[in-house]
């Protein structure tokens, strides 16, 4: 039985201490994951403020980012790891270049899509782009850019196994060494463990999303789903909003 | 006092929107710019606060030239009310009112205290100040965008197709709240519409457009009903113009006879005449024909309201007497149609 040899190998105390133990490659997993989509957050989303802001270069930007999303994620870490010489640093720009295309079409979307007579409203009284920008339409687009984060998130997480090619100790080595072996336990272990980690940071990506979000909008979307103009009530929320799209590709990795 | 002089706008696609456009707004007066698509009547409003450029002529604001003052100072002196309001839907109804004078650097506390001041003053409950806009209907959101651009007690105020989204009833209300305010705060009103009905109920002036960015006439809402300048205005104006035009005519000529009336309730017999049917203070409820069946009454007109009313009433009335009532609803008089026919063929004369 695979799944109790899986559950096995997950149970095996020797696998819970040393250099290449569960936690040490959960952490390093974390810590590549987090590092990608920060990387390119810090790209993606000036950029898609600033083009969804002035509505210049909305054409390169679907364009750009298109092409990044066909970029092999396996093939650019090897040609990194072999141009860079070896290192994190590859893997890390592999991993941003996955990143940045789902939170730039979050972002620009986002602004995008904030209601032409508001922001007609918010130039009309006296707004300055900037004041524009930042007091209304970067809170009318978090609720898609959040999305955009989650939706890297969950790619990033599954892609990064492929570090473990190029000698990473990630949750990617497991099922390296499990095919290897034949040892399906092992591999199958690793995916459970990859796969808990992608729902573990989703979750708390949605909970940020419902920190961050305006109330106002939260009810909005709630307004709409129910499918009529008008909330009732101001109370708690019992579901999320701006749900990001399934990942078509989450687990690909060539 | 806005002036527009000799004032063309062409836009980069080719098409004139605007067309050599001379006319001068007065200050304290509701101008309403009206015309079918394309006639360049939101152009011409959005050209005021320059949320677009004239491509030629002058716009001015109180003898000065729009285009000397940056657009954000500008447009926070010039209040914009704008179609299903476009309120922020991430702030609340308070916050959203406050915008401007935060933007011109009041305090929180303060703003806060001026919108709500605003919410009362167009009419809505002060416990709506905390809602969100999406939780308020389409009526009450158009209450808080003319709220809003009041804030900051600015003389001029743009209004683009401000109640074209909502059901007539509701606009009816709308524009009634607009007049009350107007008649308060008397403030110089820009007011664009598709609607010739609302034009000639709420302006003072009506420019009339015509596709390609022509004003083809520029006057009070009743010479538009009685002198239209041209056969496009005429049929723009639409049908019944002779009648509507009777609402700008007041019915002070009209006297009002006595009626016999007899009180709610009280048992009644056959008789030669009709007979009115008054509640214990005296207000109307409908008739008694002569064989003594009850029927429900037609239209009241308010004493010295239009004689437009005053004609409907008697139309309108199963026994062909129009009722007039005072402005508290009790019974004044009754009127026919011949003599409300009399006094506008008089007035004719």
């Amino acid at each position: 039985m695979i799944f109790a040899d899986a559950v096995a190998w997950l149970l095996d105390p020797v696998n819970w201490s040393g250099g290449k133990s569960i936690p040490v490659r959960v952490g390093i997993h974390l810590l590549y994951c987090l590092g990608a989509v920060l990387g390119a957050a810090l790209i993606a989303v000036p950029l898609g403020l600033y083009v969804g802001h002035t509505g210049r270069g909305g054409v390169v930007l679907v364009g750009g980012s298109n092409a990044l999303r066909a970029l092999p994620t396996l093939g650019l870490v090897t040609f990194l790891y072999l141009v860079a010489g070896g290192g994190t640093a590859g893997v890390l720009i592999g991993l941003i270049v996955l990143a940045v295309p789902p939170i730039l079409a979050g972002t620009y979307a986002g602004i995008q899509d904030v209601d032409r007579g508001v922001v007609d409203a918010a130039s009309g009284m006296g707004m300055t782009g900037a004041q524009r920008l930042w007091r209304v339409e970067v809170p009318n687009a978090l609720p898609l850019l959040v999305g955009g984060l989650r939706n890297a998130m969950l790619q990033v997480v599954a892609t990064a196994s492929v570090a473990a090619y190029v000698g990473i100790e990630t949750l990617g080595r497991p099922l390296l060494d499990g095919l290897r072996v034949l040892d399906y336990g092992q591999f199958v272990g690793g995916a459970i463990l990859i796969a808990l980690l992608a729902v573990v940071l989703d979750v708390v990506l949605a909970g940020v999303g419902r920190l961050v979000v305006p109330a106002g909008l939260r009810l909005a979307a709630k307004a709409r789903r129910a499918g009529s103009g008008k909330a009732r009530s101001s109370g708690a929320q019992s579901r999320r909003r701006g749900e990001p799209a399934p990942v078509e590709s989450g687990g690909s990795t060539a | 006092m806005i002036e527009f002089r000799d004032v063309t706008k062409r836009f980069d696609d080719g098409t004139t929107a605007v067309n050599g456009l001379d006319l001068v707004v007065e200050a304290g007066t509701i101008t309403v710019f009206v015309g079918p698509s394309g006639c360049g009547k939101t152009t011409s409003l959005r050209m005021v606060n320059r949320m677009i450029d004239p491509s030629s002529g002058t716009v001015l604001v109180d003898g000065n030239d729009v285009l000397g003052v940056d657009p954000p100072t500008l447009r926070r002196g010039i209040g914009y009310v704008i179609q299903q309001a476009g309120l922020f839907p991430h702030r609340t109804v308070l916050d959203n009112v406050a915008t401007v004078p935060l933007l011109i650097g009041w305090t929180r506390r303060k703003a806060r205290q001026r919108a709500a001041e605003l919410l009362e003053l167009v009419g809505l409950p002060a416990e709506l100040g905390h809602r969100y806009p999406v939780q308020l209907s389409g009526g009450q959101q158009q209450r808080v965008g003319v709220a809003r651009a009041l804030a900051a007690d600015p003389p001029v105020l743009l209004m683009d197709e401000p109640f074209s989204a909502v059901d007539p009833v509701v606009r009816e209300g709308l524009q009634d709240e607009l007049l009350r305010l107007q008649a308060e705060l008397d403030k110089t009103i820009v007011f664009v519409t598709h609607d010739i009905d609302e034009a000639i109920r709420i302006g003072d002036k009506v420019a009339v457009m015509r596709t390609g960015g022509f004003l083809a006439q520029y006057s009070p809402p009743a010479e538009l009903l009685t002198r239209p300048a041209d056969d496009f205005v005429a049929s723009f104006v639409g049908k019944d113009r002779g009648y509507r035009s009777l609402s700008f005519v007041d019915s002070s000529g009209v006297e009002v006879a006595e009626v016999p009336t007899v009180v709610e309730g009280v048992a009644v017999e056959s008789s030669s005449d009709w007979r009115l049917v008054v509640d214990a203070e005296k207000r109307p409820q409908g008739w008694v024909a002569p064989d003594a069946s009850v029927l429900p009454g037609g239209s009241l007109y308010e004493v010295g309201a239009s004689i437009r009313g005053a004609l409907d009433a008697a139309l309108s009335s199963p026994s062909g007497l129009g009722v007039a009532v005072h402005d508290d609803g009790r019974l004044a008089g009754v009127v026919t149609a011949r003599q409300v026919l009399d006094v506008i063929e008089s007035r004719r004369g």
